[in-house]
């Protein structure tokens, strides 16, 4: 099963665009991640009457508004968003990958009960489910954003894992381990969940740019993360009035939420073509 | 066929009621009183704040809340408004219905023009460069925000170079004698950059869905069948061939409406487009929890409706199907 997965990430870091992804995003994420405590704080207003400035070799990406250094505020930013994405889409996957055994594993009434309620959650547009969600509360602690988030991403995945244990219950080689007196946590465990992990791991990597976007519009909305904690969707929300005179300040935290949904989407586009290689 | 049709909006009903009840739910699970928030910078005598609950229902046990729901649900009614009080929520959601209609239906006709001539470019030419940056392009696309994108439209295409209206539906210095052509054409100069922002971030799930359809007919035995019979090309191609992805096609606005929906919350937004995605993101800032439940139920209502919609036309067009 090891060596499937290695084949698997193999062939899709042949592929130019697969790699191209993986290498934007190992960029990204290792400067959201590494560059933050050396960097300016975020909050710091050094000159405040000097407002936004355009780039220049001490910023790099200019300063906003309230003189704060963007392109730290675009880093913090970035580990923040990819923090959320990367718990919510776990999170999701694990429920996802749950409620899809049981529901194909268990049948009977179970089944229908279960899939009958992931088909109402799926008649409600993430966003709406999520507006529904927050709209009444004072402020939004960061866990309580990523449970919001992670709780509403599973439904389409348990789905898919439902199909594949069904597709896969009937395969000899299951038939065969349950002959051989496998219990059914075992047969789970051991054979199912790792033939079923290649969709899964193509549904959860897409998964992070979809949540990346939905945190960035809510925090654009006022419902995500909340100031003064930066946020890309709230930066753009900031700079809106200021987009004639100081450009920059939309287009930094802009074309950084750009950058990272499509590094993560080429990368899960790479892992499917390389999954299922006559689609591509 | 009848018997499908009964079961399948059976099925559909039952989706509707789970759904709703998940709405119900979902306003009440968080931490926090909308009259609350709504009234923490004006201090109010705990007689009105009383007043107030007993108006929104707000002093009645969970139980009995649901219930009063779905009566005013199944009568047609969602209740009032509280940013717009009194006004009704069914009210205010039929007067922004049409915008959003319009709007939906511009990037619709959008998508599958453009999307699927691109989609077939991409499939005659699959694995060439073309192909590879089509699909790039159209990945660079679904991946903007589209609330940044549509700023960015703004600032370069009206602001700047002043080629379109930066928002609203309307010219509101239009003189009231203006002719039909003038208002139409106004109402069309508005349009175009929300619905070229929603169209953008959208049109790769058309493109994708496009080309793999057509790719799998094109390894089909009989569409070489048909060029050796020496009909020209792009007769092979369109008759032949991209006729038989129009049912798999399909299935595309099952996945398309849910993802105009929340596009169009952002994009109406930033263009102050008088439709129910702005007036959604308009709730928000206000705690309207009302309307943003009326708006859940109208669209969820859509979706399953639109979901059920494309499963019949599905047998129709598939004789496959209906066998089964």
């Amino acid at each position: 099963m090891i060596g499937s997965y290695g084949a698997l990430v193999l062939r899709a870091w042949h592929r130019p665009s697969g790699r191209a992804g993986v290498l934007a995003l190992a960029v990204l994420s290792l400067a959201a991640l590494l560059l933050p405590p050396a960097l300016p704080d975020p909050a710091a207003m050094p000159d405040v009457l000097a407002g936004a400035l355009p780039p220049s070799s001490e910023s790099w990406f200019g300063t906003d508004h309230l003189n704060r250094d963007i392109f730290s505020r675009v880093m913090h930013g970035g580990r923040i968003s990819l923090a959320i994405a990367g718990l919510a889409v776990l999170l999701s996957a694990t429920l996802g990958a749950l409620v899809g055994v049981v529901s194909a594993w268990v049948g009977g009434w179970v089944d229908v009960i279960l899939m009958r309620l992931v088909d109402g959650a799926l008649a409600i547009p993430r966003l709406f489910i999520l507006l529904l969600l927050l709209v009444v509360w004072e402020q939004i602690p960061l866990g309580a954003l990523i449970l919001a988030l992670g709780t509403t991403g599973w439904f389409a995945t348990s789905r898919l894992v439902r199909a594949e244990v069904l597709r896969l219950r009937e395969e000899d080689f299951v038939r065969a381990a349950r002959g051989l007196g496998a219990g059914g946590w075992r047969t789970i465990v051991r054979h199912l969940l790792p033939n079923a992990a290649g969709p899964l791991l193509v549904a959860a990597t897409l998964a992070v740019g979809d949540v990346i976007l939905l945190e960035a519009g809510l925090a654009f909305l006022g419902l995500g993360v909340q100031p003064p904690t930066p946020s890309w969707g709230g930066m753009v929300l900031e700079a809106r009035p200021l987009i004639l005179s100081a450009p920059w300040t939309a287009l930094f935290p802009g074309g950084a939420i750009l950058a990272t949904v499509l590094a993560v989407n080429l990368v899960g586009e790479a892992l499917q073509a390389a999954l299922d290689p006559r689609s591509a | 066929m009848t018997a499908w049709l009964v079961r399948r909006s059976l099925q559909a009903a039952v989706t509707f009621a789970v759904a709703v009840v998940f709405v119900f739910i979902l306003v009440r699970l968080t931490p926090g009183d909308p009259l609350q928030r709504l009234t923490d910078d004006r201090p109010m005598s705990p007689e009105a704040t009383a007043q107030l609950r007993a108006r929104f229902g707000l002093d009645e046990p969970l139980a009995a809340q649901l219930g009063a729901f779905t009566s005013g649900l199944v009568r047609g009614d969602l209740g009032v408004s509280i940013e717009h009080y009194p006004e009704r929520v069914t009210s205010l959601l039929a007067r922004r219905l049409p915008a959003t209609l319009l709007l939906g239906a511009t990037v619709l006709l959008l998508n599958f023009t453009l999307g699927v001539w691109l989609g077939v470019l991409q499939a005659r030419r699959r694995g060439t460069a073309i192909d590879r940056w089509l699909t790039r392009a159209s990945l660079a696309g679904y991946a903007m925000p589209s609330f940044w994108l549509g700023i960015v439209l703004v600032a370069f295409l009206s602001l700047r170079w002043r080629l379109f209206p930066a928002a609203q539906m309307t010219d509101p210095l239009l003189p009231h004698d203006a002719g039909t052509l003038t208002r139409a054409l106004d109402v069309l100069r508005h349009l175009a950059l929300p619905a070229l922002t929603l169209s953008i971030t959208t049109i790769a799930v058309t493109m994708r869905h496009q080309r793999a359809a057509l790719l799998s007919v094109l390894r089909l035995d009989f569409m070489r069948a048909a060029a050796a019979r020496g009909f020209s090309e792009r007769r092979v191609l369109w008759a032949h061939g991209w006729r038989l992805t129009l049912v798999p096609m399909l299935t595309l606005f099952g996945l398309w409406l849910p993802l105009l929906v929340s596009g169009s919350v952002f994009v109406e937004t930033v263009f102050n487009w008088p439709g129910l995605g702005s007036l959604a993101a308009g709730a928000i800032a206000a705690r309207d929890y009302p309307v943003l439940v009326g708006a859940s139920v109208l669209v969820i209502g859509t979706v399953i409706a639109s979901g059920a919609l494309v499963d019949l036309s599905y047998r129709l067009a598939d004789p496959r199907v209906r066998a089964t």
